[in-house]
Protein backbone atom coordinates (compact mmCIF):
# COMPACT_ATOMS: atom_id res chain seq x y z
CA UNK A 1 0.00 0.00 0.00
CA UNK A 2 1.40 3.39 -1.13
CA UNK A 3 0.92 6.24 1.60
CA UNK A 4 0.83 10.10 0.52
CA UNK A 5 0.53 13.13 2.56
CA UNK A 6 -1.60 16.29 0.78
CA UNK A 7 1.01 18.05 -0.25
CA UNK A 8 1.84 20.66 1.90
CA UNK A 9 0.68 24.59 1.10
CA UNK A 10 3.71 26.71 -0.60
CA UNK A 11 2.27 29.84 -0.83
CA UNK A 12 4.41 32.18 1.15
CA UNK A 13 6.63 33.19 -1.75
CA UNK A 14 6.53 36.99 -2.65
CA UNK A 15 3.12 37.84 -0.39
CA UNK A 16 0.82 36.06 -2.88
CA UNK A 17 -1.54 33.30 -1.65
CA UNK A 18 -2.96 30.83 -4.23
CA UNK A 19 -6.13 32.04 -5.61
CA UNK A 20 -5.75 35.72 -4.32
CA UNK A 21 -8.68 38.09 -5.48
CA UNK A 22 -7.19 41.10 -7.58
CA UNK A 23 -4.75 43.15 -6.15
CA UNK A 24 -5.45 46.60 -4.63
CA UNK A 25 -1.71 47.97 -3.66
CA UNK A 26 0.76 45.95 -4.92
CA UNK A 27 4.57 46.45 -3.16
CA UNK A 28 7.42 45.25 -4.50
CA UNK A 29 11.18 45.47 -3.57
CA UNK A 30 10.13 47.92 -0.63
CA UNK A 31 13.42 49.01 1.41
CA UNK A 32 12.82 52.08 3.90
CA UNK A 33 15.84 54.03 6.21
CA UNK A 34 15.27 55.64 9.54
CA UNK A 35 18.59 57.69 8.80
CA UNK A 36 21.30 54.85 9.03
CA UNK A 37 19.03 51.93 10.01
CA UNK A 38 17.28 50.29 7.23
CA UNK A 39 13.58 49.41 8.91
CA UNK A 40 12.34 47.26 6.11
CA UNK A 41 14.11 44.78 3.51
CA UNK A 42 12.97 44.14 -0.13
CA UNK A 43 9.39 43.88 0.67
CA UNK A 44 7.01 41.83 -1.51
CA UNK A 45 3.24 41.91 -1.00
CA UNK A 46 0.11 42.64 -2.37
CA UNK A 47 -3.13 43.68 -0.55
CA UNK A 48 -6.18 41.81 -1.86
CA UNK A 49 -9.19 44.15 -2.98
CA UNK A 50 -12.45 44.77 -0.33
CA UNK A 51 -10.24 41.96 1.79
CA UNK A 52 -8.96 42.75 5.61
CA UNK A 53 -5.17 41.90 5.13
CA UNK A 54 -3.53 42.32 8.54
CA UNK A 55 0.30 42.49 9.42
CA UNK A 56 1.49 40.43 12.37
CA UNK A 57 4.70 40.98 14.14
CA UNK A 58 6.81 41.40 17.69
CA UNK A 59 7.61 45.32 18.03
CA UNK A 60 9.84 47.06 16.02
CA UNK A 61 9.43 44.47 12.99
CA UNK A 62 8.58 47.20 10.23
CA UNK A 63 4.62 46.32 10.09
CA UNK A 64 3.34 49.97 10.86
CA UNK A 65 6.42 51.29 8.95
CA UNK A 66 5.43 49.02 6.29
CA UNK A 67 1.97 50.11 6.29
CA UNK A 68 2.67 53.78 6.45
CA UNK A 69 4.20 53.44 3.30
CA UNK A 70 0.92 52.98 1.49
CA UNK A 71 -0.04 56.65 2.22
CA UNK A 72 3.33 58.46 2.37
CA UNK A 73 2.27 58.53 5.99
CA UNK A 74 6.43 58.27 6.67
CA UNK A 75 6.74 61.36 4.25
CA UNK A 76 6.32 64.08 7.01
CA UNK A 77 9.47 61.86 8.73
CA UNK A 78 12.70 63.87 7.42
CA UNK A 79 15.20 60.92 7.68
CA UNK A 80 12.92 58.53 6.52
CA UNK A 81 14.25 57.24 2.75
CA UNK A 82 11.69 54.98 0.74
CA UNK A 83 12.70 53.04 -2.11
CA UNK A 84 10.78 50.24 -4.20
CA UNK A 85 7.25 50.15 -6.05
CA UNK A 86 4.10 50.37 -4.29
CA UNK A 87 1.19 50.66 -6.70
CA UNK A 88 -2.35 51.39 -6.10
CA UNK A 89 -4.33 49.99 -8.98
CA UNK A 90 -1.31 49.52 -11.00
CA UNK A 91 0.32 53.51 -10.69
CA UNK A 92 3.03 54.62 -8.39
CA UNK A 93 1.97 56.31 -5.62
CA UNK A 94 6.16 57.48 -5.23
CA UNK A 95 5.34 59.18 -8.75
CA UNK A 96 6.79 62.71 -8.64
CA UNK A 97 3.10 64.38 -10.37
CA UNK A 98 1.25 62.53 -7.73
CA UNK A 99 -1.16 65.07 -4.96
CA UNK A 100 -0.45 63.26 -1.62
CA UNK A 101 -3.45 64.44 -0.13
CA UNK A 102 -5.34 63.05 -3.35
CA UNK A 103 -3.79 59.92 -2.57
CA UNK A 104 -4.49 60.00 1.32
CA UNK A 105 -7.85 60.71 0.22
CA UNK A 106 -8.10 57.31 -2.09
CA UNK A 107 -6.31 55.42 0.98
CA UNK A 108 -7.57 56.64 4.31
CA UNK A 109 -5.68 55.99 7.87
CA UNK A 110 -7.41 55.11 11.31
CA UNK A 111 -4.25 55.45 14.37
CA UNK A 112 -3.99 54.03 17.58
CA UNK A 113 -5.50 56.47 19.83
CA UNK A 114 -8.34 57.96 18.97
CA UNK A 115 -7.88 61.53 17.56
CA UNK A 116 -10.94 63.06 17.07
CA UNK A 117 -10.82 66.88 16.40
CA UNK A 118 -11.94 69.46 18.76
CA UNK A 119 -14.90 69.83 17.12
CA UNK A 120 -18.45 68.65 17.16
CA UNK A 121 -19.59 64.89 16.06
CA UNK A 122 -21.23 66.24 13.07
CA UNK A 123 -17.84 68.55 11.97
CA UNK A 124 -15.42 65.87 12.48
CA UNK A 125 -17.11 63.68 9.95
CA UNK A 126 -18.31 66.75 7.98
CA UNK A 127 -14.56 68.09 7.70
CA UNK A 128 -13.20 65.68 5.08
CA UNK A 129 -16.27 66.14 2.55
CA UNK A 130 -16.27 69.58 2.95
CA UNK A 131 -12.53 70.36 2.09
CA UNK A 132 -12.73 67.97 -0.98
CA UNK A 133 -16.00 69.37 -2.39
CA UNK A 134 -17.71 65.82 -2.12
CA UNK A 135 -21.23 67.62 -1.15
CA UNK A 136 -23.22 70.13 -3.31
CA UNK A 137 -24.89 71.37 -0.76
CA UNK A 138 -26.05 70.75 2.97
CA UNK A 139 -28.64 68.44 2.52
CA UNK A 140 -25.64 66.27 0.46
CA UNK A 141 -23.35 66.67 3.12
CA UNK A 142 -25.85 65.83 5.95
CA UNK A 143 -26.78 62.51 4.30
CA UNK A 144 -22.56 61.77 4.11
CA UNK A 145 -22.36 62.40 7.95
CA UNK A 146 -25.10 60.34 8.38
CA UNK A 147 -24.61 57.35 6.22
CA UNK A 148 -20.95 57.54 7.33
CA UNK A 149 -21.91 57.24 11.61
CA UNK A 150 -24.65 54.79 10.61
CA UNK A 151 -22.26 52.43 8.56
CA UNK A 152 -19.83 52.69 11.63
CA UNK A 153 -22.60 52.14 14.36
CA UNK A 154 -22.52 55.80 15.95
CA UNK A 155 -25.54 56.81 14.17
CA UNK A 156 -28.37 55.45 16.50
CA UNK A 157 -26.23 56.28 19.44
CA UNK A 158 -25.48 59.61 19.38
CA UNK A 159 -28.13 61.12 16.82
CA UNK A 160 -29.48 63.55 18.99
CA UNK A 161 -25.77 64.65 19.80
CA UNK A 162 -24.40 65.77 16.57
CA UNK A 163 -23.31 69.45 18.13
CA UNK A 164 -21.73 67.95 20.59
CA UNK A 165 -17.79 67.41 20.69
CA UNK A 166 -16.68 64.46 19.74
CA UNK A 167 -14.25 64.47 22.66
CA UNK A 168 -17.32 63.52 24.51
CA UNK A 169 -17.74 60.15 23.19
CA UNK A 170 -15.96 57.33 25.28
CA UNK A 171 -12.48 56.13 23.90
CA UNK A 172 -14.20 53.19 21.60
CA UNK A 173 -16.79 55.88 20.51
CA UNK A 174 -14.72 57.48 19.52
CA UNK A 175 -12.84 55.59 17.38
CA UNK A 176 -15.77 54.95 15.34
CA UNK A 177 -15.93 58.51 15.16
CA UNK A 178 -12.31 58.39 14.10
CA UNK A 179 -13.49 55.31 11.75
CA UNK A 180 -16.72 57.57 10.29
CA UNK A 181 -14.23 60.52 9.62
CA UNK A 182 -12.32 57.96 7.30
CA UNK A 183 -15.21 56.48 5.43
CA UNK A 184 -17.06 59.74 4.91
CA UNK A 185 -14.77 60.92 1.74
CA UNK A 186 -14.88 57.56 0.27
CA UNK A 187 -11.63 56.28 0.49
CA UNK A 188 -10.94 53.13 -1.31
CA UNK A 189 -8.74 51.51 1.04
CA UNK A 190 -8.06 52.08 4.46
CA UNK A 191 -5.23 51.23 6.19
CA UNK A 192 -5.67 50.80 10.45
CA UNK A 193 -2.90 51.34 13.09
CA UNK A 194 -3.38 49.17 15.74
CA UNK A 195 -7.33 50.40 16.20
CA UNK A 196 -7.77 48.37 19.17
CA UNK A 197 -5.48 48.48 21.44
CA UNK A 198 -6.77 51.20 23.67
CA UNK A 199 -10.33 49.84 23.77
CA UNK A 200 -12.03 48.12 26.02
CA UNK A 201 -13.25 44.05 24.80
CA UNK A 202 -16.82 44.92 24.24
CA UNK A 203 -15.50 48.41 21.92
CA UNK A 204 -13.12 46.38 20.72
CA UNK A 205 -15.86 43.78 19.23
CA UNK A 206 -17.61 46.87 17.60
CA UNK A 207 -14.80 47.81 15.78
CA UNK A 208 -13.76 44.23 14.83
CA UNK A 209 -17.49 44.09 13.49
CA UNK A 210 -17.33 47.18 11.92
CA UNK A 211 -14.35 46.23 9.94
CA UNK A 212 -15.87 42.62 8.77
CA UNK A 213 -18.84 44.79 7.38
CA UNK A 214 -16.35 47.52 5.78
CA UNK A 215 -14.60 44.88 3.51
CA UNK A 216 -17.89 44.88 1.51
CA UNK A 217 -16.74 48.41 0.08
CA UNK A 218 -13.27 48.72 1.24
CA UNK A 219 -9.69 47.13 0.82
CA UNK A 220 -8.61 47.10 4.44
CA UNK A 221 -4.72 46.89 5.64
CA UNK A 222 -4.93 46.45 9.60
CA UNK A 223 -2.05 46.46 11.74
CA UNK A 224 -2.49 44.98 15.24
CA UNK A 225 -0.33 42.87 18.46
CA UNK A 226 -3.21 41.34 19.34
CA UNK A 227 -2.93 37.87 17.27
CA UNK A 228 -6.42 36.67 17.99
CA UNK A 229 -7.70 39.87 16.46
CA UNK A 230 -5.67 39.57 13.06
CA UNK A 231 -6.85 35.46 13.00
CA UNK A 232 -10.68 36.91 13.54
CA UNK A 233 -10.78 40.11 10.74
CA UNK A 234 -8.54 39.01 8.13
CA UNK A 235 -8.13 36.85 5.12
CA UNK A 236 -4.81 37.72 4.79
CA UNK A 237 -2.34 37.80 6.94
CA UNK A 238 1.71 38.68 6.76
CA UNK A 239 4.24 38.25 9.74
CA UNK A 240 6.89 40.77 9.95
CA UNK A 241 10.51 39.78 11.79
CA UNK A 242 13.44 42.19 11.54
CA UNK A 243 12.17 44.60 8.60
CA UNK A 244 11.57 40.81 6.54
CA UNK A 245 8.33 39.64 5.59
CA UNK A 246 8.74 35.97 6.58
CA UNK A 247 5.75 34.43 5.64
CA UNK A 248 2.22 35.67 3.83
CA UNK A 249 -0.82 34.06 2.79
CA UNK A 250 -4.55 32.55 4.25
CA UNK A 251 -5.13 33.71 7.90
CA UNK A 252 -6.84 30.43 8.88
CA UNK A 253 -3.51 28.35 7.35
CA UNK A 254 -0.48 30.73 8.98
CA UNK A 255 -2.78 30.16 12.60
CA UNK A 256 -3.31 26.47 11.84
CA UNK A 257 0.07 25.36 10.10
CA UNK A 258 2.61 28.20 9.12
CA UNK A 259 5.47 27.04 6.66
CA UNK A 260 7.98 28.81 8.30
CA UNK A 261 8.84 28.01 11.88
CA UNK A 262 9.55 31.54 13.20
CA UNK A 263 6.15 32.33 12.39
CA UNK A 264 4.69 29.30 14.30
CA UNK A 265 7.36 30.54 17.29
CA UNK A 266 5.62 33.52 17.30
CA UNK A 267 2.02 32.79 17.11
CA UNK A 268 2.43 30.26 19.96
CA UNK A 269 4.27 32.44 22.18
CA UNK A 270 8.06 30.32 22.07
CA UNK A 271 8.97 33.37 20.60
CA UNK A 272 12.88 33.88 21.89
CA UNK B 1 10.38 23.09 19.96
CA UNK B 2 11.41 25.75 22.00
CA UNK B 3 9.61 26.95 24.96
CA UNK B 4 7.01 29.04 25.39
CA UNK B 5 7.47 32.28 27.10
CA UNK B 6 4.87 31.51 29.42
CA UNK B 7 6.49 28.18 31.03
CA UNK B 8 3.10 27.44 32.68
CA UNK B 9 1.22 26.66 29.69
CA UNK B 10 3.82 24.35 28.74
CA UNK B 11 3.37 23.01 32.04
CA UNK B 12 -0.19 22.49 31.61
CA UNK B 13 0.41 21.08 27.91
CA UNK B 14 2.78 18.18 29.15
CA UNK B 15 0.13 17.53 31.97
CA UNK B 16 -2.28 16.66 28.95
CA UNK B 17 0.17 14.63 27.61
CA UNK B 18 1.03 12.90 30.78
CA UNK B 19 -2.38 12.25 31.40
CA UNK B 20 -2.89 10.56 27.46
CA UNK B 21 -0.05 8.72 28.27
CA UNK B 22 -0.69 7.44 31.53
CA UNK B 23 -4.48 6.69 29.91
CA UNK B 24 -2.82 4.89 27.14
CA UNK B 25 -0.64 2.42 29.47
CA UNK B 26 -3.72 1.80 31.24
CA UNK B 27 -5.76 0.36 28.28
CA UNK B 28 -2.48 -1.56 27.05
CA UNK B 29 -2.31 -3.16 30.20
CA UNK B 30 -5.89 -3.44 30.67
CA UNK B 31 -5.89 -5.73 27.06
CA UNK B 32 -3.37 -7.63 27.95
CA UNK B 33 -5.03 -8.80 31.14
CA UNK B 34 -8.19 -9.45 29.36
CA UNK B 35 -6.27 -11.76 27.24
CA UNK B 36 -4.84 -13.68 29.61
CA UNK B 37 -8.00 -14.11 31.67
CA UNK B 38 -8.86 -15.62 28.33
CA UNK B 39 -6.52 -17.99 27.88
CA UNK B 40 -6.16 -18.98 31.47
CA UNK B 41 -9.35 -18.89 32.06
CA UNK B 42 -9.26 -17.09 35.18
CA UNK B 43 -12.49 -15.33 36.13
CA UNK B 44 -11.45 -13.29 38.90
CA UNK B 45 -8.79 -11.57 36.50
CA UNK B 46 -11.68 -10.57 34.08
CA UNK B 47 -13.30 -9.44 36.89
CA UNK B 48 -10.39 -7.34 37.40
CA UNK B 49 -10.01 -5.50 33.64
CA UNK B 50 -13.86 -5.21 34.45
CA UNK B 51 -13.43 -2.63 37.39
CA UNK B 52 -9.92 -1.29 35.72
CA UNK B 53 -12.50 0.48 33.10
CA UNK B 54 -13.51 3.48 35.86
CA UNK B 55 -10.09 4.40 36.21
CA UNK B 56 -9.60 4.94 32.50
CA UNK B 57 -12.78 6.82 32.55
CA UNK B 58 -11.50 9.06 34.80
CA UNK B 59 -8.98 10.30 33.04
CA UNK B 60 -10.63 10.95 30.27
CA UNK B 61 -12.89 13.16 32.48
CA UNK B 62 -9.75 14.92 33.27
CA UNK B 63 -8.30 15.30 29.79
CA UNK B 64 -11.63 17.03 28.55
CA UNK B 65 -11.31 19.29 31.54
CA UNK B 66 -7.82 19.97 30.73
CA UNK B 67 -8.44 20.75 27.53
CA UNK B 68 -11.24 23.14 28.26
CA UNK B 69 -8.75 24.66 30.37
CA UNK B 70 -6.46 25.50 27.77
CA UNK B 71 -8.83 26.20 25.13
CA UNK B 72 -10.31 28.72 27.45
CA UNK B 73 -6.90 30.31 29.21
CA UNK B 74 -4.61 30.02 26.71
CA UNK B 75 -6.10 30.43 22.78
CA UNK B 76 -3.82 28.29 21.52
CA UNK B 77 -2.87 28.29 17.59
CA UNK B 78 -0.56 26.22 15.05
CA UNK B 79 0.97 23.12 16.20
CA UNK B 80 -0.29 23.79 19.71
CA UNK B 81 -4.02 23.90 18.89
CA UNK B 82 -3.57 20.73 16.85
CA UNK B 83 -2.07 18.83 19.97
CA UNK B 84 -4.61 19.69 22.21
CA UNK B 85 -7.67 18.55 20.03
CA UNK B 86 -5.38 15.38 19.07
CA UNK B 87 -5.53 14.74 22.27
CA UNK B 88 -8.98 15.40 22.80
CA UNK B 89 -9.61 12.83 19.97
CA UNK B 90 -7.02 10.66 21.51
CA UNK B 91 -8.74 10.16 24.62
CA UNK B 92 -11.76 8.91 23.30
CA UNK B 93 -10.23 6.58 21.00
CA UNK B 94 -8.58 5.40 24.57
CA UNK B 95 -11.29 5.30 26.30
CA UNK B 96 -13.39 3.00 23.48
CA UNK B 97 -10.49 0.84 23.70
CA UNK B 98 -10.88 0.68 27.34
CA UNK B 99 -14.41 -0.12 26.56
CA UNK B 100 -13.64 -3.19 24.42
CA UNK B 101 -10.70 -4.54 26.83
CA UNK B 102 -14.12 -4.56 29.70
CA UNK B 103 -16.01 -6.03 26.96
CA UNK B 104 -13.53 -9.53 26.29
CA UNK B 105 -13.02 -9.76 29.54
CA UNK B 106 -16.66 -10.41 30.36
CA UNK B 107 -17.02 -12.79 27.75
CA UNK B 108 -13.72 -14.20 29.11
CA UNK B 109 -15.64 -14.99 32.22
CA UNK B 110 -18.86 -16.43 30.55
CA UNK B 111 -16.32 -19.19 28.31
CA UNK B 112 -14.12 -19.86 31.53
CA UNK B 113 -16.90 -21.75 32.15
CA UNK B 114 -17.53 -23.69 29.05
CA UNK B 115 -15.79 -26.51 27.59
CA UNK B 116 -12.52 -24.79 25.97
CA UNK B 117 -12.89 -24.26 22.24
CA UNK B 118 -9.73 -24.31 19.86
CA UNK B 119 -10.02 -21.34 18.18
CA UNK B 120 -8.91 -19.75 21.72
CA UNK B 121 -5.45 -20.25 20.22
CA UNK B 122 -5.70 -17.39 17.41
CA UNK B 123 -6.79 -14.52 19.91
CA UNK B 124 -3.75 -13.38 21.70
CA UNK B 125 -1.67 -13.43 18.35
CA UNK B 126 -4.51 -11.07 16.94
CA UNK B 127 -4.25 -9.25 20.47
CA UNK B 128 -0.75 -9.06 20.43
CA UNK B 129 -0.90 -7.87 17.20
CA UNK B 130 -3.36 -4.81 18.39
CA UNK B 131 -1.00 -4.14 21.64
CA UNK B 132 1.47 -3.52 19.65
CA UNK B 133 -0.01 -1.00 17.60
CA UNK B 134 -1.26 0.51 20.85
CA UNK B 135 2.10 1.13 22.20
CA UNK B 136 3.41 1.83 18.64
CA UNK B 137 1.35 4.70 18.11
CA UNK B 138 1.72 6.03 21.97
CA UNK B 139 4.93 6.03 21.37
CA UNK B 140 4.66 8.19 17.73
CA UNK B 141 2.47 10.72 19.97
CA UNK B 142 5.32 11.09 22.54
CA UNK B 143 7.90 11.43 19.81
CA UNK B 144 5.80 13.51 17.32
CA UNK B 145 6.87 11.15 14.75
CA UNK B 146 4.27 11.02 12.09
CA UNK B 147 6.11 7.83 9.58
CA UNK B 148 5.71 5.95 13.08
CA UNK B 149 1.87 6.45 12.92
CA UNK B 150 2.31 5.58 9.78
CA UNK B 151 3.15 2.12 10.18
CA UNK B 152 0.79 1.46 12.96
CA UNK B 153 -2.20 2.78 10.14
CA UNK B 154 -0.73 0.25 8.12
CA UNK B 155 -0.58 -2.82 10.74
CA UNK B 156 -4.89 -2.61 10.62
CA UNK B 157 -4.76 -5.05 7.91
CA UNK B 158 -2.97 -7.40 9.12
CA UNK B 159 -5.23 -7.38 12.31
CA UNK B 160 -8.86 -7.24 9.61
CA UNK B 161 -6.91 -10.43 7.70
CA UNK B 162 -6.50 -12.40 11.17
CA UNK B 163 -10.22 -11.25 11.64
CA UNK B 164 -11.60 -12.53 8.38
CA UNK B 165 -10.06 -16.05 8.81
CA UNK B 166 -11.13 -16.62 12.50
CA UNK B 167 -14.65 -15.38 11.41
CA UNK B 168 -14.62 -18.46 8.90
CA UNK B 169 -12.74 -20.93 11.38
CA UNK B 170 -15.86 -19.84 13.87
CA UNK B 171 -18.49 -20.24 11.44
CA UNK B 172 -17.31 -23.86 10.67
CA UNK B 173 -17.04 -25.24 13.98
CA UNK B 174 -20.87 -23.63 14.52
CA UNK B 175 -22.02 -25.76 11.60
CA UNK B 176 -20.10 -28.70 12.88
CA UNK B 177 -22.14 -28.36 15.95
CA UNK B 178 -24.61 -26.62 17.66
CA UNK B 179 -23.38 -26.91 20.93
CA UNK B 180 -20.55 -24.79 19.71
CA UNK B 181 -22.62 -21.92 18.81
CA UNK B 182 -22.44 -20.32 21.83
CA UNK B 183 -18.29 -20.07 23.07
CA UNK B 184 -18.10 -19.20 19.32
CA UNK B 185 -20.34 -16.37 19.23
CA UNK B 186 -18.82 -15.21 22.98
CA UNK B 187 -15.25 -15.72 20.48
CA UNK B 188 -16.36 -14.04 17.36
CA UNK B 189 -17.47 -10.85 19.68
CA UNK B 190 -14.13 -11.10 21.38
CA UNK B 191 -12.42 -11.31 18.18
CA UNK B 192 -14.44 -8.47 16.96
CA UNK B 193 -13.73 -5.92 20.07
CA UNK B 194 -10.41 -6.65 19.50
CA UNK B 195 -10.27 -6.03 15.27
CA UNK B 196 -12.28 -2.49 16.36
CA UNK B 197 -9.24 -1.59 18.87
CA UNK B 198 -7.43 -1.84 15.65
CA UNK B 199 -9.61 0.50 14.07
CA UNK B 200 -9.22 2.96 17.33
CA UNK B 201 -5.64 2.73 17.03
CA UNK B 202 -5.49 3.99 13.37
CA UNK B 203 -7.90 6.71 14.28
CA UNK B 204 -5.46 7.46 16.72
CA UNK B 205 -2.40 7.18 13.71
CA UNK B 206 -4.59 9.27 11.63
CA UNK B 207 -5.27 11.95 13.85
CA UNK B 208 -1.44 11.76 14.72
CA UNK B 209 0.35 12.36 11.46
CA UNK B 210 -2.16 15.29 11.55
CA UNK B 211 -1.02 16.65 14.55
CA UNK B 212 2.86 16.18 13.18
CA UNK B 213 1.87 18.00 9.36
CA UNK B 214 -1.05 19.88 10.05
CA UNK B 215 -2.57 18.09 6.42
CA UNK B 216 -4.69 15.22 6.96
CA UNK B 217 -4.12 11.63 5.47
CA UNK B 218 -5.40 12.21 2.00
CA UNK B 219 -5.90 8.18 1.26
CA UNK B 220 -8.41 5.88 2.48
CA UNK B 221 -8.22 3.74 5.41
CA UNK B 222 -6.94 0.15 4.87
CA UNK B 223 -10.32 -1.14 5.15
CA UNK B 224 -9.59 -5.13 5.46
CA UNK B 225 -13.08 -6.65 6.95
CA UNK B 226 -14.68 -8.27 4.85
CA UNK B 227 -16.96 -10.27 7.15
CA UNK B 228 -20.16 -7.98 6.12
CA UNK B 229 -20.34 -9.63 2.72
CA UNK B 230 -19.59 -12.94 4.26
CA UNK B 231 -21.62 -16.07 3.64
CA UNK B 232 -21.82 -19.54 5.20
CA UNK B 233 -19.13 -21.47 3.97
CA UNK B 234 -20.46 -25.30 2.58
CA UNK B 235 -21.13 -28.09 5.13
CA UNK B 236 -18.66 -29.99 5.78
CA UNK B 237 -19.49 -33.41 4.00
CA UNK B 238 -19.38 -35.78 7.10
CA UNK B 239 -23.40 -36.01 7.25
CA UNK B 240 -23.58 -35.98 3.53
CA UNK B 241 -27.11 -36.03 2.41
CA UNK B 242 -28.50 -32.19 3.22
CA UNK B 243 -28.15 -31.46 -0.66
CA UNK B 244 -30.43 -32.78 -3.10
Amino acid sequence: MTMTMASAATETAGGVARNMPPSKMEVSGLDVYYGANQALYDVDMNVAEKRVSALIGPSGCGKSTFIRCLNRMNDIIESCKVSGNVLLDGSDIYARELDVVQLRARVGMVFQKPNPFPKSIYDNVAYGPRIHGLAENAGELDEIVENSLRRAGLFDEEADRMNEPGTSLSGGQQQRLCIARAIAISPEVILMDEPCSALDPIATAKVEELIDELKEDFTIAIVTHNMQQAARVSQYTAFFHLGKLVEFGDTERIFTNPDEKRTQDYITGRFG
Amino acid sequence: MPEHTVTSYDDELNQMTGTILRMGGMVEQQLADAITALVTRDPELAARVIADDQPVDRLEHEIDHLVMRLLALRQPMAVDLRLITASLKISSDLERIGDYAANVAKRASVLSQVEPMRPVAVIPRMSQTVQGMIKDVLDAYMARDAEMALAVWRRDEEVDEIYNSLFRELLTYMMEDPRHITPCTHLLFIAKNIERMGDHATNIAETIAFLVTGTPLDEARPKGDTTPFATAPELPAVSGSEEA
